[in-house]
């Protein structure tokens, strides 16, 4: 493939970029899930 | 104030006894079936944009970019317009649902994120076709604006003050910052450009694509409004617990102030910037009572 290294690179840039993302929401959810009763959590 | 939260809908139950468990964290069944089906699809994408796809008579390999490239403004198109709506809702709604403020301000930092790997990928397809990572063609440079302009929009979420006048704020910010994507996306056609114009969205409805290329694309559309749908929900229940967490110590900080007030001691210290936001709330409260 031409132009590997750009191309390659695009695309694990961008799953890096929305990975971290996705990873910190989970994140904060994990550490303010557990200040919050689970009766405020109207998700659940 | 009310904690009505339109996205905050689920289908999971946990017990409420405070050990860990699945009640910890934003997930519910539902986003885990989201979860995998975008993981699943991204795989897709991968596979398709990488490898099924082939090259593209003009832009050879680089095609591959586009795959990435053009669903992520998409979705933040889709994301924004979202943000324009539930700023809409709250602002002119009656019951003044901070349920929407929530869905708005999710939407638009994902919006924002988009737009960002919008810019990058689109930057290092420029280096491969033009020959330069950047050009103030008037598509980039517009698409640089309403980057800029949701990262104000997220700074101005951020300011001081009750969680009303946050969403009031920025739901006047979101409903205006919407009417740019009609500008970015005719941008091609209302200047001399040099971005090329579009394949799939065209005016008269026209598709030149190849039909491999199509489908990757369809690909790349699926995966990431996955992501978005997943990344929204569960970004708008941290906000949510954001929120009551933010009100808990407000309504200590207004115990502490009732305590001194009467000669006591203050029942509750605070010691971080939430606390001092929430003593700077009660400050902002008492001077308009």
């Amino acid at each position: 493939m031409e132009d590997a290294g750009f191309i390659i690179g695009g695309y694990v840039l961008t799953f890096a970029t929305v990975s971290f993302m996705g990873w910190r929401v989970l994140r904060a959810g994990k550490r303010l899930g557990k200040q919050v009763p689970d009766a405020d959590k109207n998700w659940l | 104030m009310t904690t009505t939260d339109p996205t905050l809908t689920g289908d999971h139950t946990t017990p409420t006894d405070g050990r860990s468990g699945p009640g910890d964290g934003t997930g519910t069944r539902g986003t885990r079936i989201i979860g995998i089906a975008t993981i699943v699809a991204m795989g897709w994408l991968v596979a398709f944009g990488l490898g099924f796809s082939p090259e593209d008579r003009d832009q050879r390999e680089s095609v591959r970019l586009l795959y990435v490239h053009v669903p992520t403004i998409w979705i933040a198109y889709l994301a924004f317009i979202v943000t324009a709506v539930a700023s809409g809702l709250y602002f002119f709604g009656k019951k003044k649902s901070l349920g929407w403020d929530r869905l708005a301000g999710a939407s638009a930092e994902i919006g924002t994120v988009f737009v960002a790997v919008t810019l990058v990928i689109g930057a290092m397809w420029g280096r491969l076709t033009w020959g330069v990572f950047w050009q103030w063609d008037a598509r980039l440079t517009t698409t640089a604006l309403l980057f800029v302009t949701y990262v104000g929009y997220l700074a101005v979420r951020r300011l001081g003050g009750t969680h009303e006048q946050r969403a009031r704020r920025s739901a006047i910010i979101g409903m205006l910052a919407v009417l740019e994507i009609p500008l970015v996306h005719w941008s091609v056609r209302l200047w001399r450009s040099l971005h090329q114009d579009a394949s799939v969205l065209d005016a008269d409805g026209d598709v030149t694509m190849d039909g491999l290329m199509l489908f990757s694309l369809f690909v790349g559309v699926i995966a990431f409004s996955l992501l978005y749908l997943w990344l929204v929900i569960h970004r708008t229940r941290v906000m949510a617990m954001e929120d009551l967490l933010d009100d808990r110590l407000l309504d200590d900080a207004v115990a502490a102030r009732r305590a001194e007030s009467v000669g006591g001691r203050p029942s509750v210290r605070t010691s971080n910037h939430t606390s001092d936001r929430a003593s700077d709330q009660v400050s902002d409260q008492e001077g308009t009572t």
